[in-house]
Protein backbone atom coordinates (compact mmCIF):
# COMPACT_ATOMS: atom_id res chain seq x y z
CA UNK A 1 0.00 0.00 0.00
CA UNK A 2 1.46 3.40 -0.93
CA UNK A 3 3.13 5.16 1.94
CA UNK A 4 3.19 2.21 4.35
CA UNK A 5 6.58 1.13 5.71
CA UNK A 6 8.51 3.58 3.52
CA UNK A 7 9.62 5.89 6.33
CA UNK A 8 7.94 8.87 4.70
CA UNK A 9 5.37 10.29 7.05
CA UNK A 10 4.14 12.70 4.38
CA UNK A 11 2.64 10.06 2.08
CA UNK A 12 -1.01 9.14 2.32
CA UNK A 13 -3.22 6.76 0.43
CA UNK A 14 -3.99 9.44 -2.20
CA UNK A 15 -0.53 11.07 -2.41
CA UNK A 16 2.92 9.96 -3.51
CA UNK A 17 5.98 10.19 -1.22
CA UNK A 18 8.12 13.33 -1.24
CA UNK A 19 11.05 11.51 -2.85
CA UNK A 20 8.98 11.28 -6.05
CA UNK A 21 9.19 15.06 -6.49
CA UNK A 22 12.01 16.02 -8.93
CA UNK A 23 14.98 17.84 -7.38
CA UNK A 24 14.49 20.80 -9.71
CA UNK A 25 10.95 21.29 -8.46
CA UNK A 26 12.14 21.25 -4.85
CA UNK A 27 14.91 23.73 -5.67
CA UNK A 28 12.40 25.98 -7.40
CA UNK A 29 10.19 25.94 -4.31
CA UNK A 30 13.10 26.69 -1.98
CA UNK A 31 14.41 29.41 -4.28
CA UNK A 32 11.01 31.01 -4.60
CA UNK A 33 10.53 31.05 -0.84
CA UNK A 34 14.01 32.49 -0.24
CA UNK A 35 13.47 35.13 -2.92
CA UNK A 36 10.10 36.16 -1.45
CA UNK A 37 11.51 36.50 2.07
CA UNK A 38 14.57 38.42 0.80
CA UNK A 39 12.48 40.74 -1.33
CA UNK A 40 10.13 41.48 1.53
CA UNK A 41 13.06 42.14 3.88
CA UNK A 42 14.70 44.50 1.40
CA UNK A 43 11.57 46.54 0.58
CA UNK A 44 10.62 49.33 2.98
CA UNK A 45 7.68 48.59 5.28
CA UNK A 46 4.28 50.22 4.85
CA UNK A 47 4.07 53.87 5.85
CA UNK A 48 1.00 55.41 7.31
CA UNK A 49 -0.54 58.10 5.13
CA UNK A 50 -3.59 59.99 6.08
CA UNK A 51 -6.26 59.43 3.51
CA UNK A 52 -8.59 62.34 3.03
CA UNK A 53 -12.28 61.72 3.46
CA UNK A 54 -13.77 61.49 -0.02
CA UNK A 55 -17.05 62.94 -1.15
CA UNK A 56 -19.87 60.46 -0.73
CA UNK A 57 -21.47 58.99 -3.84
CA UNK A 58 -24.97 60.07 -4.80
CA UNK A 59 -27.77 58.67 -2.71
CA UNK A 60 -29.21 56.80 -5.67
CA UNK A 61 -25.87 55.07 -6.25
CA UNK A 62 -25.72 53.99 -2.62
CA UNK A 63 -29.24 52.62 -2.86
CA UNK A 64 -28.27 50.48 -5.82
CA UNK A 65 -25.13 49.34 -4.01
CA UNK A 66 -27.21 48.38 -0.98
CA UNK A 67 -28.78 45.55 -3.03
CA UNK A 68 -32.20 46.21 -1.61
CA UNK A 69 -31.01 46.41 2.00
CA UNK A 70 -30.30 50.09 2.74
CA UNK A 71 -30.40 49.65 6.53
CA UNK A 72 -27.47 47.23 6.55
CA UNK A 73 -25.42 49.46 4.24
CA UNK A 74 -26.24 52.50 6.38
CA UNK A 75 -24.98 50.74 9.50
CA UNK A 76 -21.79 49.58 7.80
CA UNK A 77 -21.12 53.07 6.38
CA UNK A 78 -21.66 54.63 9.79
CA UNK A 79 -19.11 52.34 11.40
CA UNK A 80 -16.66 53.05 8.59
CA UNK A 81 -17.12 56.81 8.91
CA UNK A 82 -16.82 56.67 12.68
CA UNK A 83 -13.56 54.74 12.43
CA UNK A 84 -12.13 57.01 9.70
CA UNK A 85 -10.09 58.94 12.20
CA UNK A 86 -8.37 55.69 13.13
CA UNK A 87 -6.58 54.66 9.93
CA UNK A 88 -3.89 51.96 9.95
CA UNK A 89 -0.83 53.29 11.73
CA UNK A 90 -2.13 56.72 12.62
CA UNK A 91 -4.92 58.67 14.16
CA UNK A 92 -6.44 61.76 12.59
CA UNK A 93 -7.89 64.31 14.95
CA UNK A 94 -11.49 65.14 14.12
CA UNK A 95 -10.56 68.76 13.66
CA UNK A 96 -8.60 67.84 10.53
CA UNK A 97 -11.54 66.18 8.85
CA UNK A 98 -13.46 68.06 6.18
CA UNK A 99 -16.69 68.67 8.08
CA UNK A 100 -18.58 69.48 4.92
CA UNK A 101 -17.89 65.95 3.75
CA UNK A 102 -18.58 64.48 7.18
CA UNK A 103 -21.96 66.19 7.07
CA UNK A 104 -22.60 64.86 3.57
CA UNK A 105 -21.78 61.29 4.66
CA UNK A 106 -23.97 61.54 7.74
CA UNK A 107 -26.76 62.81 5.52
CA UNK A 108 -26.39 59.88 3.14
CA UNK A 109 -26.47 57.40 6.02
CA UNK A 110 -29.61 59.01 7.40
CA UNK A 111 -31.24 58.94 3.97
CA UNK A 112 -30.57 55.21 3.73
CA UNK A 113 -31.87 54.52 7.23
CA UNK A 114 -34.23 57.31 8.41
CA UNK A 115 -35.10 55.47 11.61
CA UNK A 116 -31.49 55.32 12.75
CA UNK A 117 -30.30 57.66 15.47
CA UNK A 118 -26.63 56.85 15.04
CA UNK A 119 -25.78 59.66 12.56
CA UNK A 120 -27.42 62.29 14.75
CA UNK A 121 -25.68 61.03 17.87
CA UNK A 122 -22.39 61.08 15.99
CA UNK A 123 -23.06 64.62 14.74
CA UNK A 124 -24.05 66.04 18.12
CA UNK A 125 -21.95 64.02 20.58
CA UNK A 126 -18.92 62.97 18.54
CA UNK A 127 -18.11 65.37 15.73
CA UNK A 128 -19.87 68.24 17.49
CA UNK A 129 -17.52 67.97 20.46
CA UNK A 130 -14.48 69.21 18.52
CA UNK A 131 -13.43 72.59 19.98
CA UNK A 132 -13.57 74.42 16.65
CA UNK A 133 -16.65 76.69 16.58
CA UNK A 134 -17.04 76.67 12.77
CA UNK A 135 -17.05 72.87 12.69
CA UNK A 136 -19.38 72.64 15.65
CA UNK A 137 -21.84 74.94 13.86
CA UNK A 138 -21.75 72.70 10.78
CA UNK A 139 -22.76 69.72 12.91
CA UNK A 140 -25.40 71.62 14.88
CA UNK A 141 -26.90 72.91 11.66
CA UNK A 142 -27.02 69.37 10.30
CA UNK A 143 -28.83 68.18 13.44
CA UNK A 144 -31.33 71.03 13.17
CA UNK A 145 -31.96 70.39 9.49
CA UNK A 146 -32.63 66.70 10.04
CA UNK A 147 -34.66 67.27 13.20
CA UNK A 148 -37.29 69.04 11.13
CA UNK A 149 -38.00 65.83 9.18
CA UNK A 150 -38.84 63.76 12.29
CA UNK A 151 -39.11 66.00 15.35
CA UNK A 152 -40.76 63.55 17.72
CA UNK A 153 -37.91 61.07 17.46
CA UNK A 154 -34.95 63.37 16.84
CA UNK A 155 -35.55 65.97 19.55
CA UNK A 156 -32.81 64.62 21.93
CA UNK A 157 -30.08 65.57 19.47
CA UNK A 158 -31.44 69.04 18.92
CA UNK A 159 -31.77 69.49 22.68
CA UNK A 160 -28.08 68.64 22.99
CA UNK A 161 -27.37 71.06 20.13
CA UNK A 162 -29.20 73.80 22.01
CA UNK A 163 -27.10 73.11 25.10
CA UNK A 164 -23.87 73.18 23.07
CA UNK A 165 -24.96 76.46 21.44
CA UNK A 166 -25.79 77.96 24.82
CA UNK A 167 -22.81 76.83 26.86
CA UNK A 168 -19.97 76.12 24.40
CA UNK A 169 -20.59 78.57 21.58
CA UNK A 170 -22.11 81.16 23.91
CA UNK A 171 -24.62 81.81 21.12
CA UNK A 172 -27.95 82.42 22.84
CA UNK A 173 -29.86 83.35 19.65
CA UNK A 174 -28.78 80.02 18.12
CA UNK A 175 -29.73 78.16 21.30
CA UNK A 176 -33.10 79.91 21.21
CA UNK A 177 -33.64 78.90 17.58
CA UNK A 178 -33.05 75.24 18.43
CA UNK A 179 -35.05 75.32 21.67
CA UNK A 180 -37.95 77.02 19.92
CA UNK A 181 -37.89 74.39 17.17
CA UNK A 182 -38.31 71.68 19.82
CA UNK A 183 -41.13 73.54 21.56
CA UNK A 184 -43.03 74.13 18.34
CA UNK A 185 -42.43 70.89 16.48
CA UNK A 186 -41.73 68.11 18.99
CA UNK A 187 -45.28 67.64 20.22
CA UNK A 188 -45.37 63.86 20.65
CA UNK A 189 -46.10 62.15 23.98
CA UNK A 190 -42.51 60.95 24.34
CA UNK A 191 -41.08 64.48 24.44
CA UNK A 192 -40.31 65.28 28.10
CA UNK A 193 -41.32 68.57 29.69
CA UNK A 194 -37.77 69.79 30.21
CA UNK A 195 -37.07 69.66 26.46
CA UNK A 196 -40.30 71.44 25.63
CA UNK A 197 -39.63 74.14 28.20
CA UNK A 198 -36.03 74.91 27.21
CA UNK A 199 -37.23 77.92 25.21
CA UNK A 200 -38.52 79.56 28.36
CA UNK A 201 -35.19 79.22 30.10
CA UNK A 202 -33.22 80.53 27.13
CA UNK A 203 -35.54 83.51 26.73
CA UNK A 204 -35.20 84.28 30.42
CA UNK A 205 -31.42 84.10 30.14
CA UNK A 206 -31.55 86.46 27.17
CA UNK A 207 -33.59 88.91 29.23
CA UNK A 208 -36.57 88.45 26.94
CA UNK A 209 -38.92 88.28 29.90
CA UNK A 210 -42.03 89.34 28.05
CA UNK A 211 -41.50 86.76 25.31
CA UNK A 212 -40.85 84.09 27.95
CA UNK A 213 -43.99 85.07 29.83
CA UNK A 214 -46.11 84.89 26.68
CA UNK A 215 -44.66 81.49 25.82
CA UNK A 216 -45.31 80.06 29.27
CA UNK A 217 -48.83 81.43 29.29
CA UNK A 218 -49.39 79.88 25.86
CA UNK A 219 -48.10 76.50 26.98
CA UNK A 220 -50.32 76.53 30.05
CA UNK A 221 -53.40 77.37 28.04
CA UNK A 222 -52.62 75.06 25.13
CA UNK A 223 -53.80 71.91 26.87
CA UNK A 224 -50.62 70.10 25.73
CA UNK A 225 -49.34 69.72 29.26
CA UNK A 226 -50.15 66.29 30.64
CA UNK A 227 -47.69 66.25 33.51
CA UNK A 228 -48.96 68.08 36.62
CA UNK A 229 -45.36 68.65 37.73
CA UNK A 230 -44.64 70.47 34.51
CA UNK A 231 -47.79 72.54 34.85
CA UNK A 232 -46.77 73.42 38.42
CA UNK A 233 -43.24 74.31 37.31
CA UNK A 234 -44.46 76.54 34.48
CA UNK A 235 -47.05 78.17 36.70
CA UNK A 236 -44.33 79.03 39.18
CA UNK A 237 -42.10 80.20 36.34
CA UNK A 238 -44.91 82.46 35.06
CA UNK A 239 -45.26 84.16 38.43
CA UNK A 240 -41.49 84.56 38.59
CA UNK A 241 -41.37 86.12 35.11
CA UNK A 242 -44.26 88.44 35.92
CA UNK A 243 -42.50 89.56 39.11
CA UNK A 244 -39.28 90.15 37.17
CA UNK A 245 -41.18 92.09 34.49
CA UNK A 246 -42.77 94.33 37.11
CA UNK A 247 -39.37 94.83 38.73
CA UNK A 248 -37.78 95.67 35.40
CA UNK A 249 -40.47 98.10 34.35
CA UNK A 250 -40.36 99.88 37.72
CA UNK A 251 -36.54 100.18 37.57
CA UNK A 252 -35.65 101.13 33.99
CA UNK A 253 -31.92 101.13 34.81
CA UNK A 254 -32.02 97.34 35.35
CA UNK A 255 -31.69 95.00 32.34
CA UNK B 1 -42.40 3.21 -8.58
CA UNK B 2 -44.70 6.18 -8.84
CA UNK B 3 -43.38 9.54 -9.91
CA UNK B 4 -43.93 10.95 -6.43
CA UNK B 5 -41.83 8.20 -4.85
CA UNK B 6 -39.13 8.74 -7.45
CA UNK B 7 -39.05 12.45 -6.67
CA UNK B 8 -38.92 11.68 -2.95
CA UNK B 9 -36.09 9.21 -3.41
CA UNK B 10 -33.94 11.60 -5.43
CA UNK B 11 -34.68 14.42 -2.98
CA UNK B 12 -33.65 12.19 -0.10
CA UNK B 13 -30.39 11.23 -1.80
CA UNK B 14 -29.61 14.86 -2.55
CA UNK B 15 -30.22 15.87 1.05
CA UNK B 16 -28.14 12.96 2.30
CA UNK B 17 -25.25 13.96 0.04
CA UNK B 18 -25.39 17.50 1.43
CA UNK B 19 -25.54 16.42 5.06
CA UNK B 20 -22.70 13.92 4.67
CA UNK B 21 -20.56 16.25 2.63
CA UNK B 22 -19.05 19.61 3.47
CA UNK B 23 -22.18 21.75 3.43
CA UNK B 24 -22.78 21.56 7.18
CA UNK B 25 -19.11 22.28 7.92
CA UNK B 26 -19.25 25.29 5.65
CA UNK B 27 -22.38 26.57 7.38
CA UNK B 28 -20.67 26.04 10.74
CA UNK B 29 -17.70 28.06 9.52
CA UNK B 30 -20.02 30.85 8.37
CA UNK B 31 -21.73 30.83 11.77
CA UNK B 32 -18.39 31.11 13.56
CA UNK B 33 -17.22 33.94 11.31
CA UNK B 34 -20.61 35.63 11.69
CA UNK B 35 -20.42 35.46 15.46
CA UNK B 36 -16.95 36.98 15.41
CA UNK B 37 -18.08 39.72 13.07
CA UNK B 38 -21.11 40.55 15.23
CA UNK B 39 -19.01 40.83 18.37
CA UNK B 40 -16.48 43.03 16.55
CA UNK B 41 -19.32 45.28 15.37
CA UNK B 42 -20.63 45.41 18.91
CA UNK B 43 -17.25 46.63 20.11
CA UNK B 44 -17.14 49.35 17.44
CA UNK B 45 -20.65 50.74 17.71
CA UNK B 46 -21.20 53.50 20.24
CA UNK B 47 -24.98 53.41 20.09
CA UNK B 48 -27.80 51.19 18.78
CA UNK B 49 -25.39 48.30 19.18
CA UNK B 50 -27.90 45.47 18.89
CA UNK B 51 -29.52 47.02 15.81
CA UNK B 52 -26.14 47.48 14.14
CA UNK B 53 -25.09 43.93 14.90
CA UNK B 54 -28.39 42.47 13.73
CA UNK B 55 -28.57 44.52 10.52
CA UNK B 56 -25.04 43.94 9.28
CA UNK B 57 -24.90 40.31 10.41
CA UNK B 58 -28.21 39.63 8.67
CA UNK B 59 -26.94 41.07 5.40
CA UNK B 60 -23.68 39.12 5.60
CA UNK B 61 -25.40 35.83 6.47
CA UNK B 62 -27.87 36.31 3.63
CA UNK B 63 -25.11 36.84 1.08
CA UNK B 64 -23.11 33.92 2.44
CA UNK B 65 -26.17 31.66 2.28
CA UNK B 66 -26.79 32.61 -1.36
CA UNK B 67 -23.16 32.00 -2.35
CA UNK B 68 -22.90 28.68 -0.55
CA UNK B 69 -26.25 27.43 -1.83
CA UNK B 70 -25.66 28.32 -5.47
CA UNK B 71 -22.11 26.92 -5.36
CA UNK B 72 -23.29 23.70 -3.75
CA UNK B 73 -26.14 23.17 -6.23
CA UNK B 74 -23.99 23.87 -9.28
CA UNK B 75 -20.97 21.80 -8.24
CA UNK B 76 -23.14 18.92 -7.08
CA UNK B 77 -24.96 18.60 -10.40
CA UNK B 78 -21.75 19.11 -12.40
CA UNK B 79 -20.13 16.30 -10.43
CA UNK B 80 -23.10 14.08 -11.24
CA UNK B 81 -22.75 14.94 -14.90
CA UNK B 82 -18.99 14.27 -14.89
CA UNK B 83 -19.38 10.99 -13.00
CA UNK B 84 -22.11 9.92 -15.43
CA UNK B 85 -24.54 9.58 -12.54
CA UNK B 86 -26.99 11.80 -14.40
CA UNK B 87 -26.88 9.50 -17.40
CA UNK B 88 -27.47 6.57 -15.07
CA UNK B 89 -30.56 8.29 -13.70
CA UNK B 90 -31.86 9.06 -17.16
CA UNK B 91 -31.29 5.49 -18.31
CA UNK B 92 -33.76 4.34 -15.68
CA UNK B 93 -37.54 4.46 -16.24
CA UNK B 94 -37.50 7.88 -14.67
CA UNK B 95 -39.08 10.92 -16.30
CA UNK B 96 -36.66 13.82 -16.61
CA UNK B 97 -39.20 15.93 -14.76
CA UNK B 98 -39.01 13.55 -11.80
CA UNK B 99 -35.23 13.90 -11.77
CA UNK B 100 -35.49 17.69 -11.90
CA UNK B 101 -38.22 17.94 -9.27
CA UNK B 102 -36.35 15.52 -7.02
CA UNK B 103 -33.22 17.61 -7.28
CA UNK B 104 -35.19 20.81 -6.69
CA UNK B 105 -36.87 19.37 -3.61
CA UNK B 106 -33.60 17.99 -2.26
CA UNK B 107 -31.72 21.24 -2.72
CA UNK B 108 -34.69 23.13 -1.27
CA UNK B 109 -34.42 20.97 1.85
CA UNK B 110 -30.69 21.79 2.04
CA UNK B 111 -31.55 25.48 1.72
CA UNK B 112 -34.05 25.09 4.55
CA UNK B 113 -31.42 23.56 6.80
CA UNK B 114 -28.93 26.32 5.98
CA UNK B 115 -31.51 29.07 6.53
CA UNK B 116 -32.57 27.59 9.87
CA UNK B 117 -28.99 27.33 11.14
CA UNK B 118 -28.07 30.83 10.05
CA UNK B 119 -31.28 32.25 11.47
CA UNK B 120 -30.52 30.63 14.80
CA UNK B 121 -27.45 32.83 15.22
CA UNK B 122 -29.56 35.94 14.79
CA UNK B 123 -31.64 35.01 17.83
CA UNK B 124 -28.79 36.43 19.90
CA UNK B 125 -29.21 39.86 18.37
CA UNK B 126 -32.82 40.27 17.28
CA UNK B 127 -36.33 39.47 18.57
CA UNK B 128 -37.39 35.84 17.95
CA UNK B 129 -40.48 36.69 15.91
CA UNK B 130 -38.49 38.92 13.56
CA UNK B 131 -35.80 36.26 13.24
CA UNK B 132 -38.45 33.70 12.32
CA UNK B 133 -39.92 35.98 9.64
CA UNK B 134 -36.44 36.77 8.35
CA UNK B 135 -35.50 33.07 8.23
CA UNK B 136 -38.65 32.15 6.29
CA UNK B 137 -37.95 34.97 3.86
CA UNK B 138 -34.34 33.79 3.49
CA UNK B 139 -35.57 30.28 2.76
CA UNK B 140 -37.82 31.70 0.02
CA UNK B 141 -34.89 33.67 -1.39
CA UNK B 142 -32.69 30.57 -1.39
CA UNK B 143 -35.45 28.62 -3.20
CA UNK B 144 -35.27 31.12 -6.03
CA UNK B 145 -31.48 30.84 -6.04
CA UNK B 146 -31.67 27.01 -6.13
CA UNK B 147 -34.07 27.07 -9.10
CA UNK B 148 -31.95 29.68 -10.87
CA UNK B 149 -28.79 27.63 -10.29
CA UNK B 150 -30.34 24.49 -11.76
CA UNK B 151 -31.55 26.41 -14.82
CA UNK B 152 -28.16 28.09 -15.29
CA UNK B 153 -26.38 24.75 -15.09
CA UNK B 154 -28.70 22.96 -17.52
CA UNK B 155 -28.21 25.85 -19.93
CA UNK B 156 -24.45 26.42 -19.65
CA UNK B 157 -23.09 23.15 -18.16
CA UNK B 158 -19.97 24.85 -16.74
CA UNK B 159 -19.43 25.82 -13.12
CA UNK B 160 -17.82 29.21 -13.76
CA UNK B 161 -20.33 30.41 -16.30
CA UNK B 162 -23.34 29.09 -14.41
CA UNK B 163 -22.20 30.61 -11.12
CA UNK B 164 -21.46 33.96 -12.77
CA UNK B 165 -24.89 34.02 -14.36
CA UNK B 166 -26.63 33.15 -11.09
CA UNK B 167 -24.76 35.82 -9.15
CA UNK B 168 -25.39 38.44 -11.83
CA UNK B 169 -29.08 37.53 -11.78
CA UNK B 170 -29.16 37.71 -7.97
CA UNK B 171 -27.42 41.09 -7.68
CA UNK B 172 -29.53 42.56 -10.47
CA UNK B 173 -32.74 41.30 -8.88
CA UNK B 174 -31.77 42.75 -5.51
CA UNK B 175 -30.74 46.08 -6.94
CA UNK B 176 -33.57 46.44 -9.46
CA UNK B 177 -35.83 48.41 -7.12
CA UNK B 178 -33.22 51.13 -6.71
CA UNK B 179 -32.35 51.07 -10.44
CA UNK B 180 -36.02 51.61 -11.36
CA UNK B 181 -36.21 54.55 -8.96
CA UNK B 182 -33.05 56.00 -10.51
CA UNK B 183 -34.49 55.75 -14.01
CA UNK B 184 -37.56 57.67 -12.87
CA UNK B 185 -35.80 60.06 -10.49
CA UNK B 186 -36.20 63.85 -10.36
CA UNK B 187 -32.91 64.43 -12.25
CA UNK B 188 -34.15 62.48 -15.27
CA UNK B 189 -35.88 64.44 -18.01
CA UNK B 190 -39.13 62.51 -18.57
CA UNK B 191 -39.68 64.15 -21.95
CA UNK B 192 -36.37 63.08 -23.50
CA UNK B 193 -36.56 60.08 -25.81
CA UNK B 194 -33.42 58.51 -24.35
CA UNK B 195 -34.88 58.73 -20.82
CA UNK B 196 -38.09 57.06 -21.96
CA UNK B 197 -36.21 54.30 -23.74
CA UNK B 198 -33.99 53.65 -20.74
CA UNK B 199 -36.91 53.72 -18.32
CA UNK B 200 -38.82 51.33 -20.58
CA UNK B 201 -35.86 49.00 -20.81
CA UNK B 202 -35.34 49.02 -17.06
CA UNK B 203 -39.03 48.39 -16.41
CA UNK B 204 -39.02 45.58 -18.96
CA UNK B 205 -36.09 43.89 -17.26
CA UNK B 206 -37.75 44.39 -13.89
CA UNK B 207 -40.82 42.54 -15.17
CA UNK B 208 -38.69 39.48 -15.84
CA UNK B 209 -36.92 39.51 -12.48
CA UNK B 210 -38.22 38.60 -9.02
CA UNK B 211 -38.40 41.56 -6.66
CA UNK B 212 -35.76 40.17 -4.34
CA UNK B 213 -35.22 43.66 -2.92
CA UNK B 214 -38.32 43.05 -0.82
CA UNK B 215 -36.94 39.80 0.57
CA UNK B 216 -35.14 39.34 3.90
CA UNK B 217 -34.62 43.02 4.81
CA UNK B 218 -32.32 43.82 7.70
CA UNK B 219 -34.87 46.40 8.78
CA UNK B 220 -36.97 43.62 10.31
CA UNK B 221 -34.07 42.57 12.52
CA UNK B 222 -32.99 46.10 13.45
CA UNK B 223 -36.38 47.72 14.06
CA UNK B 224 -38.81 44.82 14.49
CA UNK B 225 -41.01 46.05 11.64
CA UNK B 226 -41.61 42.66 10.02
CA UNK B 227 -45.06 41.10 10.13
CA UNK B 228 -46.80 38.04 8.72
CA UNK B 229 -48.45 40.31 6.16
CA UNK B 230 -45.00 41.08 4.74
CA UNK B 231 -44.40 37.39 4.10
CA UNK B 232 -47.42 37.02 1.85
CA UNK B 233 -45.99 38.89 -1.16
CA UNK B 234 -42.60 37.23 -0.58
CA UNK B 235 -44.06 33.72 -0.70
CA UNK B 236 -46.30 34.58 -3.63
CA UNK B 237 -43.36 35.94 -5.64
CA UNK B 238 -41.33 32.84 -4.74
CA UNK B 239 -44.08 30.51 -5.95
CA UNK B 240 -44.49 32.43 -9.20
CA UNK B 241 -40.80 32.70 -9.98
CA UNK B 242 -39.82 29.18 -9.02
CA UNK B 243 -42.63 27.96 -11.32
CA UNK B 244 -41.21 30.09 -14.13
CA UNK B 245 -37.65 28.86 -13.53
CA UNK B 246 -38.83 25.25 -13.24
CA UNK B 247 -40.64 25.55 -16.57
CA UNK B 248 -37.55 26.98 -18.23
CA UNK B 249 -35.28 24.34 -16.68
CA UNK B 250 -37.53 21.49 -17.81
CA UNK B 251 -37.68 23.03 -21.29
CA UNK B 252 -33.87 22.91 -21.38
CA UNK B 253 -33.59 19.50 -19.76
CA UNK B 254 -36.00 17.80 -22.15
CA UNK B 255 -34.21 19.28 -25.15
CA UNK B 256 -30.75 18.19 -24.02
CA UNK B 257 -29.05 15.19 -25.64
CA UNK B 258 -26.89 13.28 -23.14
Amino acid sequence: MPGRGTGTRWATRSERPVRDVPLLALLLLALGLAAQVSWHAWRPGPTARAEALAEPPAGAVLRVASLGDPVALARALMLWLQAFDNQPGLSIPFRELDYGRVRAWLGRVLDLDPRGQYPLLAASRLYGEVPVPEKQRVMLDFVHERFLADPDRRWPWLAHAAIVARHRLQDLPLALKYARAITERATGPSVPPWARDMTVLVLEEMGELEAARVLVGGLLESGRLQDPHEARFLDGKLRELEAKSVEKSSDPTRK
Amino acid sequence: MTAARQVRAIAGLTLLEALRGSLLWLVALILLAGLGLAELLGALAITETRQTQAAILGAVLRLAAVLVTSLFVITSVVREQNDKVLELYLSLPLPRAAYYLGKLAGFAACAGVAAALLGALLLVYAPPVQVLLWTLSLFAELLVVVAASLLALFTFSQVTVALSVVLAFYFLARGMGAIQLMSQGPLVDPGALSSRVIAGLVDGIAFLLPDLYRFTPSEWLAYGTGSVADLGPVLAQTAVYVTLLAGAALFDLYRKNF
